[in-house]
């Protein structure tokens, strides 16, 4: 059984637009399933404004999904009571992009810790002292830095500190929305690391959300594409780098530089902008960039289906 | 369309103000220590007789249907009667309003013809003599308690040089001109007593000043900042550029967009003045709602109180209705949007 | 922090006008050179002199040690009057821009109501429904005030309440009083509290113009707008009595509001 199974899960948010309220509605994840298996990664890739953070944010039930379920160790979360969803937090847990908006800037850092395990009574003083010293050891940080406050520490090691914190409760499962897009080059890869050696200690699942594919490469077990709320391809790490199906994937990754000269793979240049997801194009969504798109492309909707053994692809011409 | 629309909606935006108003008024009316019934009757009231009254006046019914005869007098243009002038406190207020108006009105005249170019000049002469020189004059005007500035311009102009009159709204004996609009001035230009007209005005220097001086104060600086926002943005440093005349790049083309935060706190300093009026009202025995207001609180006359605020509230909404159609209209970004 | 406090003049000179104000609460009865009410008919209605550094009234009191006891009297009821506003106003800003919806539509509206009167008008309509005294006219004061702080805060709330670290908070189960109090507004008051500082000028001058028209102080409090009322009287004969108390509220709302000013100049260097 899978530690985590997304079953046509849809997010759609209502905007409303002047005084008499004409009312879009925005489809940022539209019918999403997934599965995470324990210990492993699912690394999920697309532009931004593709719907990878809301997929992320309705797991967690940070935004009520609209439909579809979510079931962790085989129960359903999708309108589970409050309670029972307070508990199945500890289980599951995020870290966010931007290392200086996700930690309070007037908290300090023990005190940022420590607030997961005061949330479920984890503990009395001591025990917890004990384990956020414990903690702060395992990202790499002093004793005596705990008692700094947010705005004093590199991104790097802030961005360490929002793992320590989501890693408090010993979860299983940790949603990473692009954790490391906002740290420099040579930082990101300490943090990559940390988060690999983390998650064989600890047996981790990561669900990791990135728009950089060389980085989703190095981390992921699986991979899925998202363009417009939908997920476009998703299998093994290797057969989507190496034999891309849909011809979104064949053009993210023609942008890729490619390590091996010898290997020449010709740069497809996408056409215009991604569309708006509050007013998606008809039949597949993303027939109007597309270079193989066809008369049919605009009306059908192409199913995910499985062009190949364990590879998946939502494309007419595949 | 596009401004009828506007104001359509701002005006149903105000119902459930007014409604707020109204119960807020209700709710303030019924906080008053102690038992009307037993106030009218005074201390010799027997029982019974105190128990009719109550009957009677409906104190004994629940607050909804009490809320809801207040409703139905406002609606009636009832509010009550005061208890110090003994007349229909509807009847006072149209007596005493037009001063007050009056007043304001001048006041704002006052604030508009010298906070916009004290603000402008103040901003184009940057840390120089005039800028330190009109910042000090606004942080002082903010802080003013106006009631001792009027005391003070009393002491001096009337009573130690006597070249300002220091009370009322006209010279003792004179008799106020023919009945248009209430406000002397207008009334008295309007049928040409130009005697009247030049006392009233004159009537209206000290107290106008009074009034004026915080809304000076506030309008100056929000000029001031909103000038100097707008000075340094490339469009102005280009008509600089080009050699065009200082006061035309200033005031025709710099004012023209720096004015605009101006006019949404115009709405507030009227209110301001609106409530400042109390106060110097008081100071210059001017026969307006704040002199009414102050005499009814000494006399403990409650109806006459509510009444005042009622009316002063519903004065300050519509003045801030006028003042945002005034904002659309001089927008162009709110007419497309 | 502290250097940018000093090198401002018109701060520093805030600074000062409200240490001298605090002093002369603290230590009235060593500063004040005769009794705020004892009457000696002997001496009234002298000017200024050594002996009266601001003269005295029409009972003979020494006006200089009026004003000085009244510093207790104006820090006062500006203090209390800001410690009740301020956190009603804050906690129903942080609830109405943290919940949003419904809640925040019933929250804004009432405040909206609360807004349009212009303050001194209600402020004096309930302190006259309360009678007229200096309590009631500081809950009147607490009364018409809160709805500032509710709308600022509620502004900078809606500000950060989408920021990660209130989303991370949330994702680790934490209930919405524990956001409130420990994420949200702590991270949202410091515009208010600056908010707060001018504000103590500005009540202690409302509550000097409720007192000069009979609402607050009764004589013979040493109350400056109770004084200038009394002031009044004697216009004629005793500009003095008129004059200073006036100037004390002055230079009290001036104090504070360049402190305010100044304060806000921190938070926001863009601004000059």
């Amino acid at each position: 059984m899978a530690l985590l199974e997304v079953t046509n899960l849809k997010q759609h948010f209502t905007t409303k637009k002047g005084f008499l309220g004409e009312k879009t509605i925005v489809k940022a994840v539209d019918g999403v399933s997934i599965t995470i298996d324990e210990g492993k990664t699912l690394g999920v890739v697309g532009e931004s404004g593709c719907g990878k953070s809301s997929l992320g944010r309705s797991i967690l039930r940070l935004v009520e999904p609209t439909e579809g379920s979510i079931k962790f160790e085989g129960e359903e979360i999708v309108g589970m009571s409050a309670k029972r969803m307070k508990e199945l937090r500890k289980e599951m847990q995020i870290v966010f992009q931007d290392p200086y908006a996700s930690l309070n800037p007037r908290r300090t850092v023990r005190q940022i810790l420590e607030a997961p395990l005061i949330i479920h009574g984890v503990g009395d003083k001591r025990e917890r002292k004990e384990l956020i010293e414990n903690l702060s050891g395992k990202i790499g940080l002093r004793k005596e830095q705990l008692s700094n406050y947010p705005h004093e520490f590199s991104g790097g090691q802030r961005q360490r500190i929002g793992i320590a914190r989501a890693l408090a409760l010993n979860p299983k499962l940790i949603i990473a929305d692009e954790p490391v897009s906002a740290l420099d080059v040579s930082v990101q890869s300490q943090v990559l690391n940390l988060m690999l050696e983390l998650q064989q200690e600890m047996n981790l699942s990561y669900m990791f959300i990135s728009h950089d594919l060389s980085v989703v490469q190095h981390i992921s077990d699986k991979v899925a594409v998202m363009y417009l709320g939908k997920i476009v391809e998703i299998a093994d790490v290797g057969k989507v780098y190496d034999t891309p199906m849909h011809p979104y994937t064949q053009a993210l990754l023609s942008a890729l530089p490619v390590p091996d000269p010898t290997r020449v793979r010709s740069r497809i240049i996408l056409q215009g902008d991604l569309p708006s997801p509050s007013n998606p194009p008809t039949g597949c969504t993303f027939h109007t960039r597309c270079p193989m798109a066809t008369k049919e492309c605009a009306e059908i909707v192409p199913p995910l289906e499985e062009k190949a053994p364990g590879h998946f692809a939502a494309c007419i011409h595949v | 369309m596009d401004a009828l629309r506007f104001i359509g909606k701002r005006l149903l935006l105000m119902i459930p103000i007014l409604i707020g108003i109204s119960i807020l008024t209700f709710a303030i009316s019924n906080t008053i220590p102690g038992d009307p019934a037993r106030l009218i009757l005074g201390p010799k009231a027997t029982p019974e007789g105190l128990e009719a009254l109550r009957e009677d006046m409906g104190l004994n019914d629940p607050l909804y249907v009490q809320y809801g005869n207040y409703m139905a007098g406002i609606f009636q243009g009832d509010l009550g009667k005061s208890t110090y002038s003994q007349r229909p406190v509807v009847d006072d207020l149209l007596r005493y309003s037009p001063a007050t108006f009056e007043l304001t009105m001048f006041a704002m005249f006052i604030t508009l013809v010298v906070g916009i170019p004290f603000g402008v000049i103040s901003a184009s002469r940057k840390d120089r003599i005039a800028d330190q020189f009109t910042r000090i004059f606004a942080l002082i005007g903010v802080a003013m308690p106006a009631f001792w500035l009027g005391l003070l311009l009393l002491l001096f102009f009337y009573l130690k040089l006597g070249v300002l009159p220091g009370s009322g709204r006209l010279d003792g004996g004179m008799s106020p001109p023919e009945y248009i609009t209430g406000m002397y001035t207008v009334d008295a230009l309007l049928t040409g007593n130009w005697p009247v007209l030049y006392a009233a005005v004159m009537h209206m220097i000290l107290p106008g000043i009074t009034l004026a001086a915080v809304t000076v104060g506030m309008i100056t600086r929000m000029t001031r900042s909103s000038m100097l926002t707008v000075l340094q943005s490339d469009y102005i440093r280009t008509a600089f550029a080009k050699g065009a005349p200082e006061n035309r790049v200033l005031y025709g083309h710099a004012l023209r967009n720096g004015i605009m935060p101006v006019i949404t706190l115009l709405g507030m300093a009227f209110g301001h003045a609106l409530g400042g009026s109390v106060l110097v009202e008081a100071v210059f025995s001017w026969p307006g709602l704040g002199q009414y207001a102050v005499n009814a609180i000494n006399y403990l006359d409650f109806p006459a109180v509510m009444g005042v605020t009622l009316l002063i509230a519903v004065m300050f909404i519509i003045v801030n209705l006028i003042v945002d159609t005034l904002y659309f209209f001089i927008d162009p970004r709110l007419k497309h949007n | 922090m502290v250097r940018r406090v000093t090198s401002s003049p018109l701060t520093m000179l805030g600074l000062f006008i409200v240490l001298i104000i605090l002093i002369a609460a603290l230590f009235a009865p060593a500063i004040a050179t005769h009794s705020p009410t004892e009457v000696d008919l002997v001496s009234k209605l002298e000017a200024p002199s050594a002996e009266h550094y601001f003269g005295t009234d029409e009972v003979g009191r020494d006006i200089y040690s009026r004003i000085v006891y009244g510093t207790r009297i104006s820090l006062r009821i500006g203090l209390l009057v800001v410690l009740i506003a301020f956190p009603i106003g804050t906690i129903l800003g942080a609830i109405a821009g943290y919940a949003g919806g419904r809640i925040d539509q019933v929250i804004m509206r009432i405040t909206d109501i609360f807004l349009s009167f212009p303050g001194i008008i209600l402020a004096m309509s309930i302190a006259a429904a309360l009678g007229p005294s200096i309590d009631n006219v500081m809950l009147a004061l607490a009364a018409t005030w809160w709805p500032w702080y509710t709308r600022i805060v509620r502004s900078s709330v809606m500000s950060i309440k989408h920021s990660e670290f209130i989303e991370a908070s949330r994702a680790l189960g934490a209930n919405p009083f524990r956001i409130l109090f420990k994420e949200v507004i702590p991270n949202s008051i410091a515009p208010a509290t600056i908010q707060a500082s001018l504000d103590l000028g500005f009540v202690i001058l409302s509550a000097a113009g409720l007192s000069f028209i009979g609402l607050g102080a009764q004589p013979p409090s040493p109350e400056w707008g109770a004084m200038l009322s009394n002031s009044r009287e004697i216009l004629r004969e005793a500009w003095w009595a008129a004059t200073f108390p006036g100037l004390a509220i002055l230079f009290t709302v001036l104090g504070f509001n360049l402190l305010g000013d100044g304060l806000n100049d921190l938070m926001d260097p863009k601004q000059r």
